[in-house]
């Protein structure tokens, strides 16, 4: 247990209760008509789901940057997200949303499909940077099919619907979707965390880590199938939400002895912390519909990746 | 335990080498560049796969080793000083426990003492020197209390104080019964710092013998193509090129 474990789990007990209560309507418990209903059954599993997320993109991200010893590493690099995204809008492209499990079910798949592919192309690589390549064209690859689908989608309709979802929200979410999700991204956290000690090794390079006993295919298979759980089921009920992946391990390393492995959970509390404000605020910001998630936290983090790439520069120059 | 190469081959690196290596011994390993030296190294630690050919370890095959087992057994120091996180210096030499899946404290004090980098236990990892650094790193390697320590030019980064403090400590260690083996460019300090040399040539073994008889002069003039006269002075000898 770390200082920034109980920094962040301190911040995310005092933002839960006050986004229950944010919204275009502020619930005041004692008068607020149906309070309790609008708590239990739209305010709370939102913010849960909202943490569920979260939680899942942060811990990825922190994984991610500690596996390829880089902190501009995303986890939408090894093409997780976007192969959950194809698996959407492919969903939404053919009309079957008749039931609301049939669209994070083939998000669900088309994670699965990019973690198969990654699978079959890992240990025939041979090295973290041509692996990484490998995950940048399964990325490549979705992102072409998805754009391919909104080209040809059969109707305006259709259309204004996958380019809305891949924007990643979680309005109108209910406890359905925590349910589906939370599970997974427990258990691709818990993965993500039984890498620690590996990523840690990783730090001295990949001949060190493997002299030091790490076995670097188990480490791999627990990265694509951490991320996968993580990323992939958060995709399946969110959409695409950017950046909180990248962002939250920087903001958290200064609080860690800087090792990849003290640095996961934290993560996910900041992931799970990021997203639940975000969430928070778009639902207050007196605009006409509601700001989609995802744009939201693009907005923030663009403006955030290139404050890191300048300072980067400054520290090497 | 000793530690044995049986004709091995890699395809463009190493070409039939076979050498059996004791324990309690310095080996330097020499030879030009591109001669196949880290290659043979990397291949003695069992983190290569070679085309042909084994590693043995004790009575055993290094293959039929669990990677934490051979890791226990022996310390791998490579040549690039990669530090890819600002972590504190203790925690670094703290990786060198690894192997044995334990926190114990002694083995990583006495590795930063003996190194002569305790003072620098708190400091982080990208604030270092190079040649602190290549302490610390042998510092990690130590921790781990292994039987073999192979590194791989770990005299290139140090000034000469410390690569002859660094020497002294490897002698104590193989006095202790471990085995070193490390790869050297400096052919004066394999020939007064080890007690057996190891010359390879595109990858085949041109000389595997005591120092003096496997880096003589013309020996060095053959595999380096280069004319040299070893100067000797007070029993410690130079090499002067002609």
């Amino acid at each position: 247990m770390n200082r920034a474990v109980l920094v962040m789990a301190a911040l995310l007990a005092i933002a839960l209760p006050l986004s229950l209560l944010a919204g275009r309507v502020w619930i005041d418990p004692a008068t607020t008509p149906n309070a309790a209903l609008i708590l239990g059954e739209l305010r709370l599993p939102r913010a849960v789901l909202a943490i569920v997320v979260g939680a899942g993109l942060g811990s990825a991200g922190a994984a991610m940057q500690g596996y390829l010893r880089n902190p501009l590493a995303d986890p939408g690099l090894f093409g997780i997200a976007p192969g959950a995204a194809l698996g959407a809008v492919t969903a939404l492209f053919f009309g079957f949303t008749a039931s609301a499990w049939l669209l994070p079910l083939f998000a669900l798949v088309g994670a699965g499909g990019a973690m198969a592919l990654l699978a079959l192309i890992a240990g025939r690589t041979g090295g973290i940077a041509l692996f990484t390549l490998a995950g940048l064209m399964v990325a490549s690859l979705a992102g072409a099919l998805t754009a391919l689908a909104i080209s040809m989608s059969p109707n305006a309709f259709a259309m204004s619907e996958i380019v809305l979802w891949l924007n990643g929200a979680l309005t109108d979410r209910s406890w359905r979707e925590v349910w589906l999700a939370g599970p997974m991204v427990l258990l691709g956290m818990v993965l993500l965390m039984r890498a620690g000690a590996g990523l840690d090794a990783l730090t001295l390079g990949e001949p060190v880590a493997r002299s030091l006993g790490v076995d670097t295919n188990r480490l791999l298979w627990l990265l694509i199938l951490g991320v996968g759980l993580t990323v992939g089921a958060g995709v399946a009920v969110a959409g695409i939400i950017g950046f909180v992946g990248l962002i939250v391990p920087h903001l958290v390393r200064p609080l860690t002895d800087r090792r990849p492995s003290q640095l996961i959970l934290p993560s996910a509390l900041a992931g799970a912390l990021l997203v639940l404000v975000a969430d928070s605020v778009v639902r207050i910001l007196p605009l006409v519909t509601e700001l989609r998630l995802g744009i939201a936290l693009s907005l923030l983090g663009a403006p955030f990746f290139l404050w890191l790439l300048l300072r980067m520069r400054k520290g090497l120059a | 335990m000793m530690l044995e190469a049986r004709d091995l081959v890699l395809e463009d690196r190493l070409a039939h080498v076979s050498l059996s290596l004791r324990p309690g011994e310095i080996t330097a390993i020499c030879g030009p560049n591109g001669a196949g030296k880290s290659s043979l190294l990397e291949a003695l630690a069992g983190l290569l796969d070679v085309d042909s050919g084994a590693i043995g370890l004790g009575d055993r095959d290094l293959v039929s080793y669990q990677p934490r087992e051979r890791a226990q057994a022996i310390g791998y120091l490579p040549q690039e000083h990669t530090v890819s996180w600002d972590v504190p210096v203790r925690r670094l030499v703290e990786l060198g426990r690894m192997p044995h899946g334990d926190k114990r404290t002694e083995p990583v004090e006495a590795a930063l003492r003996a190194l002569d980098v305790e003072h620098l236990a708190d400091r982080r990892a990208q604030s270092l020197s190079g040649g602190e650094t290549a302490r610390v790193l042998l510092a990690r390697v130590l921790a781990g209390e292994p039987q073999w320590i192979l590194a791989d030019e770990p005299l290139a980064a140090l000034d000469i104080g410390h690569q002859l403090a660094l020497l002294k400590h490897l002698r104590r260690a193989a006095d202790s019964g471990i085995g070193v083996v490390l790869v050297l460019h400096d052919l004066s300090h394999a020939m007064n710092h080890a007690d057996r040399v190891i010359v390879l040539d595109e990858g085949t073994l041109a000389a595997d013998d005591e120092p003096h008889r496997a880096l003589a002069a013309e020996v060095v003039e053959r595999v380096w193509q280069t004319q040299v006269e070893w100067i000797e002075r007070g029993g410690r000898m130079a090499l002067m090129p002609l």
